[in-house]
């Protein structure tokens, strides 16, 4: 068991005839995933080191019954992709790019909420989601990765997962599932959605949480945690120094007045009873401990 | 991208909503020649991007030319709580009745558009907020149905005005609205919105921040960029096309992802540094696009040792070891480096990197003892 995504998952690379589409499309296949298909508009009958390409998802889906889809293009045609996909059926889609303009993101975001409530979109602006040992995609490096559980992460940045993943691969401790939800300020799956699929899942044991400055995401997460969760939750908050009203890399990470701070995050997760460590080595080694106390 | 009053006005006015008219001005002459065209009395209101410009004595009434050259003499030049006031708007002054609050801005909770209203403007909305929570009105508008009359409507109900200036005050909200969407702002905020002595309603101050991810799609707003006052440090940083942040200590930072690049920050100061910067040069750590952030570190003064953060995800650590080595033998540096390399090849990325190191560059196996050696360093060049 793992959440999201399995080794029955189908992946669709919208946009695999690009440049970085073809790179990590090929990449996830190399680690073992079923990439079955590949989409770009005006391209269909084309293939990519084997991999078919068709000019729409519907028709990709119809020939492949792909069941998730990978989102590799620029900013400007993103929401539309995202949108097809979820028109075609696609029960998850997870869209890498960066750059999306907020209101481009808010107004896609309600729109599958509204419309398409069968489709779960992950990101934009994401290092994906990787179930090791079965199935990774998106831009994550599989190798650090480590099969079997016990530990789920949830992470808004791509370089604190790779870190997070790392450490717990060094010391033999496994993941269940990695999910990368991004860094911008309307993700289309939050905190709350994976925490609450993490506890449903019986091969998780214990979660990761790593946020940063910016949007109440984590204060909410804090909430859910004490209210629904019975499994052990140790979290990092990136940006504890970070001047306000500045947006630091990602597009999301922004303090806002008095909201948005690492401090009032921090604060929120402990008094909600979850390791809060103040840095990201510090929150591995928690986890390893947290992971040896269960075994 | 915060734009100046002047130009949030101008900004506005493009989607309808009311301002004073009015002129910037960089001089006495310029402002004093945009008062006699605009007629008096005027404000002269200095542009700067700091709340509180009416205490600090940036804002002046001018009933005449005399006065008008005291005021601009007065304002242009200052230091107003630490910016340089380079530019002063000059606008015909406006019968006050009544002080509004009005903005739009996306709740990140609900995912959705947040537009808000006060009676209580001309005060910090953060003020109010905390002191009478009761004196603001919020609605969410749905960013696929938009903001609806009805909705404009019941914004402008809530402030207990006259039928007409009601519905004045509705128009000038789907203005706003429309402003805030099209114009692909993070936030417009307008207090105060003020009601004149003949029931006319207008911006009084504009605030608006524009998304810079969709600037692909605002030719137009490249001329707001160059009147953006930029730290000289963050002006190199962004013709190099890195994503780079000013701050105010001594260590300069080079991580790979935004995220690692705020950790890095958090380690520095829990090891009882500062960080000179915030530099995230994403995923590759390519030599050019490191010799680019040396660059950039290595041109700031303030700078007493450098401490390079990179986790190797895809791109391995034999390849940006290499990249460092290259980047290392482009530029030169005052200040020592401290390297952190760490992921995937990490040991063959080291070997590369050991015989290199120096008292100039310092490998350090892991992130804390990084900051620690970066932060030691930096105390020591600053004897």
């Amino acid at each position: 068991m793992a959440i999201f995504v399995d080794e029955h998952t189908k992946v669709v690379v919208q946009g695999l005839t690009g440049g970085q589409g073809r790179f990590h499309g090929l990449r996830n296949r190399d680690y073992g995933t079923k990439v079955v298909a590949g989409v770009t508009p005006g391209k269909g009958g084309q293939d990519v080191d084997g991999i078919p390409v068709y000019d729409t998802v519907s028709e990709a889906v119809a020939r492949t019954a792909a069941t998730a889809s990978f989102v590799v293009v620029p900013p400007p045609a993103a929401p539309a992709a995202i949108l097809e996909a979820a028109e075609a059926g696609v029960a998850l889609v997870v869209c890498i790019t960066e750059g999306i303009p907020a209101q481009d993101e808010a107004a896609t975001y309600n729109r599958l909420r509204r419309d398409f409530a069968g489709t779960r979109l992950i990101g934009p602006n994401c290092p994906g989601v990787i179930t090791p040992g079965a199935c990774n995609i998106g831009i994550t490096a599989g190798e650090i990765a480590l099969p079997g559980g016990p530990v789920g992460i949830v992470s808004r940045s791509g370089t604190l997962t790779y870190q997070a993943l790392y450490e717990l691969t060094r010391q033999g401790v496994g993941q269940t599932t990695c999910v990368g939800i991004g860094g911008d300020p309307v993700p289309g799956t939050g905190f709350i959605d994976c925490l609450a699929a993490f506890e449903a899942d019986p091969e998780t044991k214990a979660v990761m949480l790593i946020g940063e400055i910016g949007g109440s995401e984590e204060e909410r997460a804090a909430s859910f945690v004490a209210e629904h969760m019975t499994k052990p939750v140790v979290a990092y908050i990136a940006g504890q120094t970070a001047p306000a009203g500045r947006k630091m890399g990602h597009a999301g990470a922004i303090v806002s007045g008095s909201s948005g701070t690492a401090k009032a995050k921090m604060e929120a997760l402990a008094a909600a009873g979850v390791s809060v460590a103040s840095n990201p080595t510090e929150a591995g080694e928690r986890m390893v401990e947290v992971v040896r106390r269960l075994a | 991208m915060d734009l100046f009053e002047y130009q949030g006005k101008e900004y506005l006015a493009r989607y309808g909503v009311p301002v004073p008219e009015g002129r910037v001005a960089t001089d006495v002459p310029g402002a004093r020649s945009a008062a006699d065209e605009l007629g008096y009395p005027v404000v002269v209101k200095a542009q700067v991007q700091v709340g509180g410009r009416g205490k600090a004595g940036g804002i002046k009434v001018a009933a005449d030319g005399a006065e008008l050259e005291q005021a601009a003499s007065a304002i242009l030049g200052m230091d107003l709580k630490g910016h340089l006031v380079r530019r002063v708007w000059v606008e015909r002054a406006s019968a006050i009745e009544r002080e509004l609050y009005a903005s739009f801005t996306l709740d990140r909770a609900a995912r959705l558009h947040l537009g808000m209203v006060s009676a209580e403007g001309g005060v910090e909305i953060e003020e109010v907020a905390a002191r009478t929570p009761e004196a603001i009105t919020r609605r969410h508008v749905d960013p696929t149905e938009g903001l609806g009359e009805d909705d404009a409507v019941a914004l402008a109900q809530s402030l207990g005005l006259d039928a007409v200036v009601t519905g004045r005050v509705a128009a000038l909200l789907r203005s706003l609205y429309t402003c805030f969407v099209e114009g692909d702002a993070d936030l417009v905020e307008v207090n105060p919105l003020v009601v004149t002595a003949d029931g006319e309603v207008v911006a009084l101050d504009a605030k608006v921040t524009l998304d810079d991810n969709a600037s692909f799609r605002h030719p137009d707003w490249q001329v707001f960029a160059a009147a953006a006052e930029l730290d000289p440090r963050e002006a190199m940083a962004k013709e190099k096309g890195l994503n780079y942040i000013g701050l105010d200590g001594e260590v300069g930072i080079i991580a790979n992802g935004a995220g690692l690049a705020m950790s890095t920050l958090d380690v520095v100061n829990q090891a009882g540094g500062r960080a000179a910067n915030f530099l995230d040069i994403g995923g590759g750590a390519s030599a050019a696009v490191m010799t680019a952030a040396l660059e950039v570190i290595g041109a700031d003064p303030a700078v007493r040792s450098i401490f390079v953060n990179i986790f190797g995800g895809i791109t391995r650590c034999d390849e940006v070891a290499r990249g460092i080595v290259t980047a290392l033998e482009r530029v030169t540096l005052r200040a020592p480096i401290v390297l952190r390399l760490d992921g995937t090849n990490a040991e063959a990325g080291r070997e590369i990197l050991a015989a290199h190191q120096s008292d100039r560059l310092v490998v350090q196996p892991t992130m804390l003892d990084a900051a620690r050696v970066a932060v030691a360093l930096a105390a020591e060049g600053g004897n």
